[in-house]
């Protein structure tokens, strides 16, 4: 072990502590470009980290009938989107556990947050919640499997499943990335990426209006330091599925050796490519509108189809 | 070899007790004997997949003509395994249980051959033991289906439908293997032997005849109608032993006979395996969301699973037959891995459905909700295989998918055409059901056990009693263990994959408890994942304690600030899928009645709404009752010719002479 070991460990942390504190900078950034979009001056950057200060202060409240489950929920979330975040290539392509840093592991830790929150949104026994949870659940299980497939698109050149290994792979075939199967892929990444992190056109995370609510809706009890945690989970499912692409899209700058200097270097491209994919999601949302609820399936159908047709062109292009 | 005829002797002692005990004892001493029927089919089997030896035993004095002939091998010993297992938590589950049903002597007798049957079935190696076996399996389920009647008012049209799709199903295998066995023999070995000769057309007829009642008895669409009806009407312990235990000998068959007697045959024959797998994932999936029965929907995802366990038993097949033997195993493996999680989440699944019905007097998941605060084992082994289902990472369910995954992946580097496509369509079926299955058991879990109670039965439920909820757990517990630590069954499971497709056993390395496939670059350390889940779950529990939050303050739901709420205006099974039966309305075909009836004489005023709503299986509804009803007509109009005019009868003979004669 001796040197990789440091160096799993260091990657690890300095993933999870790079997700952790970027999600929420990510979101005050695309908050930020809103609103200088729209002509007003917007909250600062560092807005969502205050909230979450605040809230880890405030009393825990719970609903009247609920169960364990409303408790537990938001440390489901985040411990399984932590988990995915620790496995997955962002900072360095070897993290610890990096050997089970698969597709499959990691969609499922998402479908696990997602089903957690799910349950947390039913336990509370209200209209709202449930129907959160009904309408989350109905857009996941139309954007997941085109997560998967689009990733699998990927895998097909690199000839294995794992994360790590497809961008280490991409890292040694650069002539991959601007094949038609990875732009196919690209594609539908791109609208997987902005159902599951619950942004415009699919879902508006700033409104509280009972007709176009989904995830706002799911965790419309929580309160204080559960809110909080919840929230942080949010925040680095949308920190880890920005750089995941970032990464997977646009592989350089990652950390592939042993030494503190390309750890650090990891960490610093890592905000620049995810700062990057933040922006150009900001500014499909500034220029479109929320779809109706039963609009959603063709965009998500769209997306699904065209990760099918990515990995049907890299079967060809092989 | 001994040892497997003690189990089958214990199970059919277990039998005779049910039928003849007083009835005093009848229940504990027929769950006893089955239990340790169990627990010794379960030695036999351990042994043969540990030392991968054969055992054969021979008798000509049980079955008349032919005699009996049983043979244990390691692809037999992986089905036996499972039945016993789930056999075993059913036994014990039925000391519970019987207080609620299933304490006749009929049932418990029928229940205990049922059992025998399973344990029989995957070590019966002629024509006329299988057919034995198989026959008297599909009879003893369908007394037990008949056996809570008076509870179940569709049990007998169910039965009807049960009836006769296995019997043609049986009718059709036994047809197959009699064109396997056209050269004489009827033992396994000489099939096997004499199949060689064949022609590739006679082959491949005796495969999709074979293949067309095994599909059925594993419920593959469009053969897979009777399943929802069956497994809700059978009484809970039998669902589940159904569900996992029979369904499976399904695969079971179409492997022995596809690969053992047949030697694989052409790419063809899988190819359609596979596309069988995925209409039945899909398809199951699809109808596993809208369903609203708990049974229903459990029978629904039952046929999900196994068209799962489909498409990896036709990609090894295929990837067999086009050479890639070693990514082969890696799909064989996932389908028996998948088939032994499955017997341990579907199984307590529906001992959970048994638990709930006893204790809320309903199965209709619009009618539930809250049992997490009456009944906390029922409510946690529910969750457990509610997860496990949807493959959360580190449960059983989640090994055996990713394995089924990286069988298809790697099998996209085939050199065939048509390998590769279906392939293709297994990944994407994979990737579909997925996110439907999550949506199906989300809302079984959330619905049914979380909130409030929809009704009084629901609001007075009780946990029920210690057997039935050791019972769950035992299963739980398996699915669990399977999660993770894969890789301590992994050798056995390599030999068992081999064995069924007569390949050498490259595959599999063990890496003391993940799944390591170093030949596809492909790991997952399951201990390790939840290592890393519990340090942070702990991190974040230590940090809340830190900060000095406080035990947490009641308060009302805030919705905002909605002040009157009452369960009613909780989400509801139906209106929790409803937005995906609205995206998936051309396949469900749902159907909606509106009556409204209007007070006096004022068309503006209403006095009363009613809604209904339900989802029929469009495969029956489409394509079933047509034939049925085109047969009751040609019944009807043949019932015209026997007036009873005895001239008409002696007319109708002479001519029948003639044409046979004319034809002759």
């Amino acid at each position: 072990m001796g040197v990789t070991s440091w160096y799993a460990w260091a990657s690890t942390l300095l993933q999870v502590a790079a997700v952790a504190v970027g999600g929420p900078l990510l979101m005050g950034l695309m908050a930020k470009v809103k609103a200088r979009s729209e002509g007003r001056v917007g909250a600062p950057v560092v807005q969502p980290l205050r909230d979450l200060r605040k809230l880890l202060g405030k009393e825990r409240l719970h609903a009247r009938h609920s169960s364990v489950v409303l408790a537990l929920a938001p440390m489901v979330i985040l411990a399984s989107t932590a988990m995915a975040v620790a496995i997955s290539p962002l900072v360095s392509t070897r993290p610890l556990l990096s050997t089970s840093g698969d597709i499959l592991v990691i969609v499922y830790l998402l479908l696990t947050g997602s089903a957690a929150a799910a349950l947390g949104g039913l336990d509370v026994a209200t209209a709202f919640g449930g129907m959160g949870a009904s309408r989350a659940m109905t857009i996941g299980a139309l954007a997941e499997p085109a997560l998967l497939v689009a990733v699998i698109a990927m895998s097909i050149q690199s000839r294995t499943s794992n994360l790590g290994g497809i961008v280490s792979a991409t890292l040694a075939h650069p002539d991959w990335v601007l094949g038609p199967s990875r732009l196919l892929a690209l594609g539908a990444l791109v609208i997987v990426v902005i159902a599951e992190t619950g942004r415009i056109p699919v879902d508006n995370p700033a409104t509280h209006l009972e007709l176009t609510m989904i995830h706002e809706a799911m965790v419309l009890e929580y309160a204080g330091p559960e809110l909080a945690v919840t929230s942080l989970g949010e925040a680095m499912r949308l920190g880890l599925l920005f750089s995941l692409v970032a990464n997977l899209i646009v592989p350089w700058g990652i950390a592939t050796r042993p030494t503190a200097l390309a750890l650090v270097a990891g960490v610093v491209f890592l905000g620049l490519k995810a700062a990057a994919v933040a922006l150009g999601v900001a500014l499909i949302e500034v220029r479109s509108a929320k779809l109706r609820l039963f609009r959603l399936p063709e965009l998500l159908a769209g997306g699904f189809v065209l990760s099918v047709l990515a990995v049907v062109t890299g079967l060809v292009a092989r | 070899m001994t040892v497997y005829l003690v189990a089958l002797g214990l199970c059919a002692g277990g039998g005779l007790a049910g039928a003849l005990a007083p009835r005093r004892h009848r229940v504990w001493v027929a769950s006893l004997l089955g239990v340790l029927g169990c627990v010794a089919a379960l030695v036999a089997a351990a042994r043969t997949l540990l030392t991968g030896a054969r055992a054969t035993y021979h008798t000509a004095q049980i079955l008349p003509l032919s005699g009996l002939s049983l043979s244990l091998d390691p692809l037999g010993a992986w089905f036996v395994a499972t039945s016993a297992v789930v056999g075993l938590a059913t036994c014990v589950y039925l000391v519970g249980y019987a207080r609620h049903g299933m304490a006749s002597r009929t049932a418990l007798a029928m229940f205990m051959l049922f059992l025998l049957t399973l344990l029989a079935v995957p070590v019966a190696s002629s024509v006329m033991s299988f057919m034995f076996f198989w026959e008297l399996m599909a009879l003893s389920s369908l007394a037990l289906i008949l056996s809570e009647q008076s509870r179940h008012g569709d049990a007998r049209s169910a039965a009807v439908w049960y009836g006769v799709m296995t019997h043609v199903g049986a009718a059709s295998i036994l047809l197959g293997l009699l064109i396997i066995a056209a050269g004489g023999g009827q033992d396994f070995s000489q099939l096997s032997a004499q199949s060689t000769m064949l022609s590739p057309t006679a082959k491949g007829f005796a495969f999709f005849l074979v293949l067309l009642g095994f599909a059925s008895k594993a419920g593959a669409v469009p053969l897979h109608v009777w399943l929802p009806k069956a497994h809700p009407a059978a009484p809970s312990p039998v669902s589940a032993l159904m569900s996992s235990a029979m369904v499976a000998l399904g695969v079971y068959g179409i492997v022995r006979v596809g690969v053992d007697l047949l030697h694989g045959g052409s790419v063809w024959w899988w190819v359609v395996v596979v596309l069988l797998g995925v209409a039945s994932a899909l398809y199951g999936a699809l109808h596993a969301t809208t369903s609203t029965d708990v049974k229903r929907l459990l029978a629904y995802s039952t046929i999900d699973v196994l068209g799962l366990v489909l498409i990896g038993v036709g990609a090894a097949g295929a990837l067999r037959a086009v050479g890639l033997t070693s990514v082969a195993q890696v799909a064989m493996m996932a389908s028996l891995l998948l088939v032994l999680a499955h017997a341990g989440f579907k199984g307590s699944l529906f001992l959970v459905a048994g638990a709930v019905e006893r204790a809320t007097a309903t199965r209709d998941l619009d009618l539930l909700g809250g049992l997490v605060h009456a009944m906390p084992v029922t409510t946690l082994v529910a969750a457990l295989g509610a997860a496990s289902i949807m493959a959360v990472p580190t449960l059983g369910g989640f090994s055996s998918e990713w394995l089924l995954l990286e069988g298809l992946l790697h099998g996209l580097s085939a050199a065939s055409t048509p390998t590769v496509i279906v392939m293709l369509l297994g990944v994407v079926a994979f990737a579909l059901t997925g996110g439907l299955t999550a949506v199906a058991f989300v809302k079984f879990f959330g619905i049914g056990f979380l909130g409030r109670a929809r009704s009084s039965g629901a609001l007075d439920a009780t946990e029920v009693p210690p057997s039935m909820r050791v019972a769950m757990i035992m299963l739980s517990a398996l699915s669990v263990v399977i999660g993770l630590a894969p890789g301590v069954l992994v050798t056995t499971l390599g030999r068992a994959a081999a064995t069924g497709l007569a390949i050498p056993d490259v595959a599999a390395l063990g890496h003391s408890t993940g799944l390591v496939l170093a030949h596809l670059h492909g790991a997952v350390a399951p201990f390790e994942l939840l290592g890393g889940l519990t340090v942070v779950m702990i991190v974040l529990a230590v940090g809340a304690r830190a900060l000095g939050s406080r035990r947490a303050r009641r308060v009302d739901a805030w919705a905002c600030g909605r002040d009157l709420q009452t369960p009613r205006m909780q989400y509801t099974a139906t209106s929790f899928a409803e937005p995906l039966q609205r995206v998936f309305a051309d396949v469900l075909r749902p159907q909606a009645d509106i009556e409204v009836t209007h007070a006096g004489e004022s068309r503006y005023y209403e006095q009363a709404l009613l809604y209904q709503s339900r989802v029929a299986d469009v495969v029956e509804s489409r394509g079933y009752r047509p034939v049925i009803s085109a047969a009751l007509r040609l019944g009807r109009v043949a019932r015209r010719l026997h007036n009873g005019n005895v001239d008409r009868y002696l007319a109708l003979g002479f001519v029948a002479l003639l044409v046979v004669l004319v034809v002759a």
